[in-house]
C-alpha cells in the first residue's frame, strides 16, 4: 500500500462523510496533509493530539481528521485550547484558525495566547479573505484587493502576523505556504516540539473567493504567484532593501524558549506540594 | 493534598461567593477561567488562592468573559469540572458560548452575580434583572437548567447542586446570585465531601470505536469521555448527528435538538427544586427567590401573627420554570406575590402557568434597593 493510502486510513475518519466542503485549488487540504506528515514523523500519538478549530473553511479541517477534534465559535478557538492546554498539559493542543478568524474577530486572544506564551500550536491559514462567508474583506486583505465588501479597492493597512505574534512575546514564529510544502512539513514539525505558543503560518490560496476578483485566471495562478514572492527569509535579508518590495518572507522568525505558561504554573503549584 | 485533609465539618465566617467557592471545591471543581466583573469578582479571587493548591487544581485570568468561558469550555472537554463567574456585562458576552455549550453538552456551572442593567447599569447594588437573559439568552432553541440561592449556607449548597445537575444533565448550568446574597457575611457550616451527594459525568463502558459522542440513550444523556483518553470524537456548534459530524438532514436536526430537550424535560421532578413554607393552608402566597425570598419569609412570619394565612415558594430552581409547585399555590391561593428586583422576569412565567385560579400581584424594585419584609407585608395585608 502506498504511503499515502496508510496515511489516509491510519488519519482520516472512515466513518464521516466525505466528499470534504473544500473547492477545487483550495491549499487547505495540502495544510491538512503537512499537518498528518508532521504528526506522523513525529510519532505522536493520535490520542495525545488535540484539534481545535475556529470558524469558515478552516475550520471544516477539524471534522476530517481522527483526532480529539472540536470545531469552536467564530474566533475563540484559541480560549477553548488554553482550557483543553491548561487541563492536560501533557497533550498537543493544535488550533487551525483563519485569517479572519485568528486577527480580526479573534485578534484580542490571539495576541493574549502569545503573550501567556502557552504552548499551543497554532497554524493561521492565511488567504487573505473570508472564504465560506462569501469574500469580504479581512483583516489580512492586502492594501488595494478587492472583496465583496471592498468593491473600491481595500484602503485598511493588513495585519502582518508574524510582526504581531513576535511583538506580542511568541516562543515560535513563522511563515510558510502550501506551495513549498516541504518547508511547511519542517516548520509544523518545529512548531509541534518547540516549547511555549507557535505559529506557523501559512499562505494558502482561495481562489473562489480572492482570486477570482483580484487578476488571477486560474487556481495554478495563485500557486506560481506564491512560487514567485515566498522567499526563503536568509535569502530575503540579503536583498537590497529596495528589491524587497513584492516579496515575502518564509521561514522561521522567533525561536525563543521562554518557559511556556504550563510550565510556570506547575513550578508555581509544585511549591505548595512541598509546603 | 498538600493541605491537612479536613475530617470534619466545620464553621466559617463567610460572604456568599466564598461559600460559592466551598462548594465548587466540594464538587470537585479543578478548573476555573474568569475575567473580575464587580459584583462576582470575590468568587474569581477567593479561586485564584484556593485552585492552584489543590491536587489538580487550574486557575487562570482569561483577557475578557468570551476567553473565560472559552477556556472552562476547554478544561471541560479535557474532562474538568469546571466554573466561572459574571456579572451582568459579562453575562452578556458569554452568551454565544452558553450556546455553543448546549451544542457540545459541555458541563459547566456559570456564576452571574446580576447587576441592575442594562449596559453598565448599577455595579455596586442588588438587582436580578438577568433571570429571562438566563434562559434565553443566546440563540436559538435550547434547554438549560437556571438556579438560584437564598443565603450563604444555601450559596454552597445551590453550588454542589449545579455541579451535579451539569455532570449528569451534560449541560451548562447557571447559577443567578444577587449582590446581597453574593456579599453578605454569615456563618454557614461547610460539610465533608463525603457526606455530600456529587455526581460525575457518565463514562462510556464500549469499546472506542463503538462510541458515539451524542448517542441517543434511555436518558437522553450520552456519555462523555475526556480528551485523550482513547475516545476521539468531534465536537461542534453545528447541528450535529449522534457521531458528531455536521448534519442538515431533516431527521437527523430534528433528533439531535429534540433530545437535548428531552434529556431536561423528562427530569423535571429532578430539577425543579422549591422550598415551601406554610403554603398548605395559605390563602396568600408569595413566590420570590433570592435575597427577596429572605424578605419574604419574615412577612410571612409576620403576616401569619397577624392572622393572616401566608405561604411562600422560595424558587431555587428558576429554569425549568417549576410549574406544579406554583400552579399548585395558584390553586389555592386568592392571590400570589411576585416580589423581584426587576421589572416582572418571574411574574411573566407565574402569570403563564396562572389556570385563572388567583390574582397575580407583583413587587418591582429597579433602584438598586433590597425589597423589604414590610413591604411584602403590605402586599400580603392587601391581597
Amino acid at each position: 500500500m502506498a504511503e499515502v493510502t496508510q496515511l489516509i486510513h491510519e488519519y482520516l475518519r472512515h466513518d464521516k462523510k466525505f466528499p470534504h466542503v473544500l473547492c477545487p485549488g483550495c491549499g487547505h487540504g495540502i495544510v491538512l496533509g503537512s499537518l498528518i506528515r508532521s504528526v506522523h514523523a513525529l510519532g505522536i500519538a493520535k490520542d495525545d493530539v488535540a484539534l481545535v478549530a475556529g470558524i469558515g473553511c478552516s475550520g471544516r479541517v477539524a471534522v476530517y481528521v481522527d483526532f480529539n477534534t472540536v470545531h469552536a465559535v467564530h474566533g475563540r478557538a484559541l480560549t477553548v485550547a488554553t482550557g483543553i492546554k491548561m487541563a492536560k498539559p501533557e497533550m498537543h493542543v493544535i488550533v487551525v484558525q483563519g485569517d479572519g478568524d485568528a486577527l480580526s474577530i479573534g485578534g484580542n486572544h490571539f495576541i493574549h495566547a502569545a503573550r501567556r506564551n502557552i504552548g499551543l500550536t497554532v497554524l493561521v491559514l492565511n488567504n487573505f479573505i473570508y472564504g465560506m462567508t462569501g469574500g469580504q474583506c479581512s483583516s489580512a486583505t492586502p492594501l488595494g484587493c478587492w472583496s465583496t465588501t471592498t468593491p473600491y479597492g481595500q484602503m485598511e493597512k493588513s495585519f502582518d502576523f508574524v510582526e504581531m505574534t513576535r511583538a506580542a512575546g511568541a516562543n515560535f514564529v513563522s511563515r510558510g505556504t502550501v506551495f513549498h510544502v516541504k518547508t511547511l512539513d519542517k516548520l509544523i514539525q518545529q512548531a509541534l516540539t518547540h516549547e511555549g505558543f507557535s505559529l506557523v503560518e501559512v499562505l494558502t490560496p482561495c481562489h473562489t473567493q480572492f482570486g477570482r476578483k483580484n487578476k488571477f485566471k486560474s487556481p495554478v495562478d495563485m500557486y506560481q504567484w506564491l512560487k514567485k514572492t515566498a522567499t526563503p527569509l536568509e535569502a530575503y535579508e540579503k536583498l537590497d532593501p529596495d528589491k524587497r518590495a513584492g516579496r515575502i518572507p518564509i521561514g522561521v522568525f522567533v525561536d525563543n524558549h521562554e518557559p511556556a505558561l504550563e510550565t510556570r504554573y506547575a513550578a508555581m503549584r509544585a511549591k505548595f506540594a512541598k509546603g | 493534598m498538600s493541605a491537612k485533609r479536613k475530617t470534619a465539618a466545620r464553621e466559617i465566617f463567610a460572604l456568599g461567593a466564598e461559600a460559592v467557592v466551598e462548594g465548587a471545591l466540594l464538587a470537585g471543581c479543578s478548573f476555573y477561567g474568569g475575567y473580575p466583573i464587580t459584583p462576582s469578582s470575590e468568587i474569581m479571587e477567593s479561586m485564584a488562592e484556593r485552585l492552584p493548591r489543590t491536587e489538580d487544581g487550574v486557575f487562570i485570568q482569561m483577557e475578557d468573559e468570551i476567553a473565560s468561558l472559552g477556556a472552562c469550555i476547554g478544561a471541560s472537554l479535557a474532562g474538568r469540572k469546571v466554573m466561572t463567574a459574571t456579572s451582568g456585562p459579562g453575562f452578556s458576552l458569554m452568551q454565544e458560548l452558553i450556546g455553543y455549550a448546549c451544542m457540545i453538552e459541555a458541563p459547566l456551572v456559570l456564576v452571574n452575580v446580576m447587576r441592575g442593567g442594562p449596559s453598565t447599569g448599577l455595579p455596586t447594588s442588588p438587582a436580578q434583572g438577568d433571570v429571562q437573559q438566563a434562559r434565553w439568552g443566546t440563540h436559538g432553541d435550547h434547554s438549560i437548567i437556571v438556579l438560584s440561592a437564598t443565603d450563604v449556607q444555601d450559596c454552597l449548597h445551590m453550588t454542589v447542586k449545579a455541579f451535579n445537575f451539569s455532570e449528569k444533565y451534560r449541560s451548562p448550568v447557571i447559577l443567578l446570585l444577587d449582590e446581597v446574597t453574593a456579599h453578605t457575611r454569615e456563618k454557614i457550616t461547610v460539610p465533608l465531601a463525603k457526606d455530600l451527594e456529587i455526581l460525575y459525568r457518565l463514562q462510556p463502558s464500549m469499546p472506542p470505536e463503538w462510541y458515539k459522542p451524542f448517542e441517543e440513550t434511555v436518558r437522553g444523556v450520552p456519555p462523555m469521555p475526556p480528551i485523550g483518553s482513547g475516545y476521539r470524537f468531534h465536537a461542534t456548534g453545528l447541528t450535529h448527528d449522534d457521531h458528531g459530524y455536521p448534519t442538515q438532514k431533516s431527521d437527523e436536526v430534528v433528533a439531535a435538538i429534540s433530545r437535548q430537550f428531552r434529556k431536561i424535560d423528562q427530569f423535571f421532578f429532578d430539577i425543579q427544586i422549591t422550598d415551601e413554607f406554610l403554603t398548605e393552608d395559605a390563602e396568600v402566597g408569595v413566590v420570590a427567590y433570592g435575597s427577596v425570598a429572605r424578605s419574604a419569609h419574615l412577612a410571612v412570619e409576620q403576616a401569619r401573627e397577624r392572622g393572616i394565612k401566608a405561604g411562600l415558594i422560595d424558587l431555587k430552581t428558576l429554569f425549568p420554570f417549576p410549574r406544579a409547585a406554583v400552579e399548585g399555590l395558584l390553586r389555592r391561593c386568592r392571590t400570589v406575590i411576585v416580589p423581584e428586583m426587576n421589572m416582572g422576569q418571574i411574574s411573566r412565567e407565574v402569570k403563564r402557568v396562572n389556570p385563572g385560579t388567583s390574582t397575580v400581584w407583583t413587587i418591582n424594585r429597579i433602584d438598586g434597593h433590597i425589597i423589604t419584609p414590610k413591604q411584602i407585608l403590605e402586599s400580603i395585608r392587601k391581597g
